[in-house]
C-alpha cells in the first residue's frame, strides 16, 4: 500500500496545455476520487500517474520514491479502464495472472492470488471463459480482479461504471467501496458523475480546465464550496443560481441556494414563478418553476407533492443554508 | 391501412434484394466469364477452339494436349515454385513491415509522424515501373540481376505504400485501454504489436493481403527485366513461351494459364476465410 505525491504536474498536447499545475497528496488506504467535466483532463492526468503519457513537468511520487520517467509496469500500479480492456485471446483466468507472469513471480503464488481475487468478486465459475463469453459487469469484475491480482501499491480507476447499465453501475460501486474497506488500499479513481463522487470517495478532488478547483471529503464540498463552479457541480439536483438583484441583496453577484433548501410559503416569499414541470420520483419531488429575471429554479420536496402546471407558487429560500458568490465566481463568506 | 403500408414496405425490400442481387450477378458473370472461357478451352483441340471457342468440351473436341505440352517442358514446376516463393515471401515482408510502420504511425507521437505518414502513402499515387531504369541499374549494381530476391524486394517496395495507408488506419481504431493495460502488465512494445494488435486488425491484413498478392503474381514486367532467366521465370513469363512470333501454341497456352489460377485461388480462399472471420468475430463482439 502506498502514498501519491503529485508536485506541480503539467501536460501539454502541442501548444495546448491541459493540465495546468496540478499539486496533491493521497494518503495511504485513501480512496481519492477526481470529479469534472468531461474534458478537463481527469483521464490524462491519471495516464500519467500510471506513466502511460509523459508529463511535461512536474514530480510523481508513489510510496515516497520519484517515479518519473519509470515504465508503467515498474510503478507499482494496477488500472482498471472504461472499457474494461481485456485480452481478447486470454481465459479470465490467464487474464488476471499476465501481469504477475510477465514478472516472472511462481506459478504457486499466481494460482493463490487469482484464486484469493476470483473469490473476491465471485468469478469462480468463469475463470475458463474468454472474456468474449461475459456479460459487461462480469468483464469489468475481471479486470477488477486483474488488478487486485498485482498487489499494487496504488489502484488506478479509470471511469470504470461509465460503460455499464444503471442496475449494475450501483452494484459494481458497492463492491469497489467493499474491496476499498477489504484491501485497505490506496486509490486513485476517476469519473464524471458526481453521486459516484459522494457515495465512494474519502476526498474529493474537483477538477475543471486543468486545474483543481477544490479538495476534500465530500461533506466539505456540498456544504462549504470554495466557487461556484463547485457549488454548482456537487448535488442533484444542482444548485440554483440567481443573480442577487432579483433579491435585493448588494453584497453579491450571485446567490446559490440548493433545490432541498427552497420551500413553499406565501408569507415569507422571496419569489414567486410559475410552475413549468415536476418530476415526481416517489421518495421526492422536483419542482422546476419559472421565475421571470431569476431563471428557471428547481424546488426539491421531501416526499410526494402534486402542483399544477403553470400555477403560481411563492418560493423561500431558507437563509442560512444561501450562499453567496462574488463577480469571479468565489463564495464570499 | 396499416396492413398496406406494411406490404408495401416488404414488398419494396424485396424489390431491392432482387436489384441488389442482380446487379452482383450480371457483374459476376462478365468478371469470370474470361476466366471460364480460358479454362473450357484449354481441354480442348485446337481446331474446336476455334471452331467454336465458346462451346464446352464434348467427348468429340476433349483433349488434353495443352497439359501434356505444359507438362513436358519439365521447367514448368520450376517456374510455378518461383512465383510462389516471390509471391508469398513478398507477401510476408509487405504485411509485416506495412503493419509494423502503421503500428508505429498511429501508436507513437513524434516529430514528422504525418509528414512520414504522408512520404510513405505518397507512394500509392506514383507506379513504381517509372523508376524501372534506375532499379535495374541498381539491381545491376548489386549483382541481383536475375535473383528472385530481385523481384522480391521490389514487390514489398510496390505494396508497402498501400499497406500502410490501409492498416494505418485500422490501427488507429483499436483501443487505447488495451494496449495501456499490456503496458501496465509490463508487455514489451513487439508483444502488444503482435499479440494483442495484430489478431484485431486481421480483416484489414487479409484485405491488403488480396490486393497486394495478385497483382504480383501476374506481374510480367519486372520478371522480363529483373529476372528473365530460365532458373528465375516467373509463371506469367514462361508461359510466354508458348507464344511465338509466328506459331502459337494455343493449347500450351491456355492450359498454363489455367494452372496459374489454381495457386491465386487457394490463396485467396485461406485469405478471404480470414476476412469473413474477422468481420463476423467484430459483429458478436
Ligand atoms: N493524445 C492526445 N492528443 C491531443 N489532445 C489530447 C490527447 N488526449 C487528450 N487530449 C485532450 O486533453 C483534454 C483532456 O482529455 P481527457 O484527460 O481525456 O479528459 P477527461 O478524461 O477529463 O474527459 C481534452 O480536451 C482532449 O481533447
Ligand atoms: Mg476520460
Amino acid at each position: 500500500m502506498g502514498s501519491l505525491s503529485l508536485k506541480n504536474i503539467r501536460k501539454s498536447f502541442g501548444n495546448v496545455e491541459v493540465i495546468k499545475g496540478i499539486d496533491l497528496d493521497v494518503k495511504e488506504g485513501e480512496l481519492v476520487i477526481f470529479v469534472g467535466p468531461s474534458g478537463c483532463g481527469k483521464s490524462t492526468l491519471l495516464r500519467i500517474i500510471a506513466g502511460l503519457e509523459t508529463e511535461t513537468s512536474g514530480t510523481i511520487e508513489i510510496d515516497g520514491n520519484t517515479v518519473n520517467g519509470q515504465s508503467p509496469s515498474m510503478r507499482g500500479i494496477s488500472m482498471v479502464f472504461q472499457t474494461y480492456a481485456l485480452y481478447p485471446h486470454l481465459t479470465v483466468r490467464d487474464n488476471m495472472s499476465l501481469g504477475l507472469k510477465q514478472a516472472k513471480r511462481p506459478k504457486d503464488l499466481i494460482k493463490k492470488r487469482v484464486d484469493f481475487a476470483s473469490a473476491m468478486l465471485s468469478l469462480d465459475d468463469y475463470l475458463e471463459r474468454r472474456p468474449a463469453e461475459l456479460s459487461g459487469g462480469q468483464r469489468q469484475r475481471v479486470a477488477i480482479g486483474r488488478a487486485i491480482v498485482r498487489q499494487p501499491k496504488l489502484f488506478l480507476f479509470d471511469e470504470p461504471l461509465s460503460n455499464l447499465d444503471a442496475a449494475l453501475r450501483v452494484n459494481t460501486r458497492l463492491e469497489i467501496a467493499s474491496l476499498h474497506r477489504q484491501l485497505s488500499a490506496t486509490m486513485v479513481y476517476v469519473t464524471h458523475d458526481q453521486t459516484e463522487a459522494m457515495t465512494l470517495a474519502d476526498r474529493i478532488v474537483v477538477l475543471n480546465n486543468g486545474v483543481i478547483e477544490q479538495v476534500g471529503t465530500p461533506m466539505e464540498l456540498y456544504n462549504k464550496p470554495k466557487n461556484k463552479f463547485v457549488a454548482g457541480f456537487i448535488g442533484s439536483p444542482q444548485m440554483n443560481f440567481i443573480p442577487a438583484s432579483c433579491l435585493e441583496m448588494s453584497d453579491a453577484e450571485t446567490v446559490g441556494i440548493r433545490p432541498e433548501n427552497i420551500t413553499f410559503d406565501g408569507a415569507k416569499a422571496d419569489l414567486t414563478g410559475k410552475v413549468s414541470h415536476i418530476e415526481q420520483l416517489g421518495g421526492d419531488t422536483n419542482i422546476y418553476a419559472d421565475c421571470g429575471e431569476a431563471g428557471l429554479i428547481c424546488i426539491r420536496l421531501f416526499g410526494q407533492h402534486e402542483a399544477e402546471v403553470d400555477s403560481t407558487i411563492s418560493l423561500h429560500f431558507d437563509r442560512d443554508k444561501m450562499f453567496k458568490f462574488d463577480k469571479d465566481g468565489n463564495t464570499i463568506n | 391501412m396499416s396492413v398496406d403500408i406494411k406490404t408495401t414496405a416488404r414488398s419494396q425490400v424485396t424489390f431491392r434484394a432482387i436489384a441488389a442481387h442482380a446487379i452482383l450477378i450480371t457483374y459476376t458473370l462478365i468478371a469470370l466469364f474470361p476466366v471460364f472461357v480460358i479454362v473450357i478451352n484449354s481441354f480442348k483441340s485446337r481446331k474446336a477452339i476455334f471452331r467454336e471457342p465458346l462451346s464446352v468440351p464434348t467427348p468429340e473436341t476433349f483433349s488434353l494436349k495443352g497439359y501434356e505440352t505444359v507438362l513436358k517442358q519439365g521447367d514448368f514446376v520450376l517456374y510455378f515454385q518461383n512465383s510462389l516463393v516471390v509471391t508469398v515471401a513478398s507477401l510476408t515482408m509487405v504485411l509485416l513491415f506495412g503493419a509494423m510502420a502503421a503500428f508505429a504511425l498511429s501508436e507513437y507521437r513524434f516529430r514528422g509522424n504525418l509528414l512520414t505518414g504522408l512520404y510513405l502513402a505518397i507512394g500509392i499515387m506514383i507506379p513504381i515501373r517509372l523508376g524501372t531504369v534506375a532499379i535495374l541499374e541498381m539491381m545491376v549494381a548489386s549483382g541481383l540481376v536475375n535473383t528472385l530476391t530481385a523481384l522480391i524486394l521490389v514487390y514489398t517496395a510496390q505494396g508497402l505504400p498501400l499497406a500502410i495507408f490501409i492498416l494505418t488506419e485500422f490501427m488507429q481504431g483499436i483501443s487505447d485501454d488495451l494496449k495501456n493495460a499490456g503496458r501496465i502488465d509490463g508487455l514489451s512494445e513487439y508483444t502488444i504489436f503482435g499479440v494483442l494488435v495484430l489478431p484485431l486488425i486481421r480483416p484489414a491484413l487479409a484485405t491488403v493481403a488480396v490486393f497486394t498478392m495478385i497483382p504480383i503474381w501476374n506481374d510480367l514486367w519486372f520478371p522480363l527485366i529483373l529476372a528473365p532467366a530460365e532458373e528465375t521465370k516467373t509463371i506469367t513469363l514462361g508461359a510466354q513461351v508458348f507464344i511465338g512470333q509466328f506459331v502459337t501454341d494455343w493449347n500450351a497456352v491456355l492450359a498454363s494459364l489455367s494452372l496459374a489460377i489454381i495457386p491465386v485461388l487457394v490463396l485467396y480462399l485461406i485469405f478471404s476465410r480470414q476476412l469473413i472471420k474477422g468481420i463476423t468475430a467484430g459483429a458478436v463482439k
